[in-house]
């Protein structure tokens, strides 16, 4: 279990988490929903051990991570996966050689294992037969796969999505959505998912909370917040502009 | 507790303190930076693949500028020194003055110049493409220490390849110099090579050597900082690539200096 409490989080004078508190349960989808700006990607860094905060702490299966460095702080990055907004692919290898790089440099895996697990993981996001190509030279959406294909080659407990459809059109938007909640179904990871994909999202999720102005103003089943009767929430799922925007 | 506005007159004591925690914040970050990759380089484990291919990268591939400039900077030396010694009928001592300039100044100075413009902008911008594309973020989620894999073995590959392509600046400069000096302008071989013999020791050698060395570590050192604090976007990566360069090479004339001072 992820628990997040009274996170507060400033840059400058600008406050982006306020006192932020959140559980995620194991094995769960939660999806973290709110405006572009909002602190979605702060709060998201916060987990990974990326930001720290100015107060509040966060622990993952009973272990405080706010005040962890060094090889402690990694102890617990070992049970990560993280899908990066962007793929965060090393663009100087190609496919094959980015979802081998964490088994070769993270696990140590023999070479026989190495190729079957790496060959099993682009076939898990379908991409057989692309590993020799260098993440230049395919699509946005492919790409996004075979980060989906890096997070997961290592049967990470929990991974951490980041936005993980931004960019694509509604076909490849579907097929992503539709590929983690298969992987998720197969290898019961526990997935923390920060998208603002209205109403599509809601297909996937266990959880959805919404992070409004630092806070998360409203959490619950998805049935229940398309049902809130927060005008925050409200005008967010409708896509309506705030009053202040 | 809000912030409560400061007095006219108090404001450019406040701007000058601002400035200086500034500075030295930035100062204790540099060489924090520096110890983390001293750590990631004692100790494994090593990363030999990406120190090999640091290699290629800042040594094997500057080898090009390093053969053209020392030719050429021992050419103009050649013929300078020809035409100011002979005025004197010293011309006999060309040799030695090419070898002493090269070898304990020009060398290791000029080597360490070019391959700052060539190898070391291409490690700032690399790693600052790197960062913006959240690239060394993901080697830190996955535990990897980016220290070890993108800093610890540029550094290490800047301490060995800077006094071995300074080695080649030298010979190629000193060839260069006999070209103009013997071939051009007459002197004979004997003379040219026999008195730098004489006058050339093992201490200009270890001058240039020592030079060189710390060369290497001040150039990969800035370059991969900066790389790695890199700012946001195109416009972040060329402010840090124009930076690494600039500091770099002002780094090299300042300590050149101070080196040159201690190690007469």
């Amino acid at each position: 279990m992820i628990k997040v409490e009274g996170l507060t989080k400033s840059f400058g004078r600008q406050t982006v988490l306020r006192n932020l508190t959140l559980e995620v349960a194991t094995g769960t989808i939660t999806i973290i929903i709110g405006r572009s700006g909002g602190g979605k990607s702060v709060f998201l860094k916060h987990l990974i051990g990326l930001l720290r905060p100015d107060a509040g702490r966060i622990t993952v299966d009973g272990v405080e991570i706010t005040g962890l460095h060094g090889r402690a702080l990694d102890e617990v990055r070992r049970t990560y996966g993280v899908v990066f907004q962007s793929g965060a692919l090393f663009d100087s290898m190609s496919c094959w050689d980015n979802v081998a790089f964490p088994l070769r440099e993270k696990v140590r895996t023999p070479p026989d294992e190495l190729t079957k697990r790496v060959e099993a993981a682009l076939g898990q996001v379908g991409l057989e037969g692309v590993g020799a190509k260098y993440p230049a030279e395919i699509s946005g959406g492919m790409r996004k796969r075979v980060a989906i294909a890096r997070a997961l080659v290592t049967e990470p407990e929990i991974i951490f999505f980041d936005e993980p459809t931004t960019g694509l059109d509604p076909v490849l938007v579907n097929t992503i959505h539709h590929l983690i909640l298969g992987l998720h179904r197969r290898f019961r990871f526990t997935a923390v998912v920060v998208s603002h994909e209205i109403p599509e999202i809601f297909e996937i999720a266990d959880t959805v909370a919404m992070l409004h102005e630092g806070r998360i103003v409203e959490i619950g089943p998805p049935a229940a917040i398309q049902a809130s009767a927060n005008p925050v929430v409200q005008r967010f799922i409708k896509g309506e502009p705030d009053n202040n925007s | 507790m809000p912030d409560r506005p400061l007095a006219p007159a108090l404001r450019p004591f406040d701007a000058v303190g601002g400035r200086t925690i500034a500075v030295v914040d930035s100062l204790g970050r540099f060489g924090t930076f520096f110890a983390e990759a001293l750590v990631a380089l004692v100790t494994p484990p090593f990363k030999l693949r990406a120190f090999i291919d640091r290699i290629n990268f800042i040594g094997y591939r500057s080898l090009l500028i390093i053969f053209l400039t020392g030719a050429f900077t021992g050419m103009v030396l050649g013929l300078q020194i020809y035409l100011t010694l002979v005025r004197f009928g010293s011309e006999a001592f060309l040799g030695p003055a090419v070898a002493l300039s090269l070898i304990r100044e020009l060398g290791p100075v000029l080597a360490a110049l070019m391959v700052t413009g060539r190898a070391g902008s291409a490690l700032t911008a690399e790693l600052g493409i790197m960062r913006i594309t959240e690239q060394i973020d993901a080697l830190t989620v996955m535990a990897l220490n980016p220290m070890r894999y993108l800093v610890a073995p540029s550094i290490l590959a800047g301490l060995i390849t800077f006094p071995l392509m300074t080695a080649m600046f030298d010979v190629v400069g000193i060839f260069g110099g006999y070209l103009v000096g013997v071939k051009l302008l007459g002197l004979s071989t004997g003379t040219y090579f026999g008195e730098m013999q004489t006058f050339v020791d093992l201490g200009d050698i270890m001058v240039g050597f020592w030079k060189s060395v710390s060369f290497g570590v001040i150039v990969t050192w800035v370059c991969t900082y900066k790389g790695f604090n890199v700012g946001h976007g195109a416009e972040g990566v060329a402010r840090a690539t124009t930076q690494a360069v600039v500091l770099s090479s002002v780094l090299i004339l300042v300590w050149d200096y101070f080196l040159g001072s201690i190690l007469q």
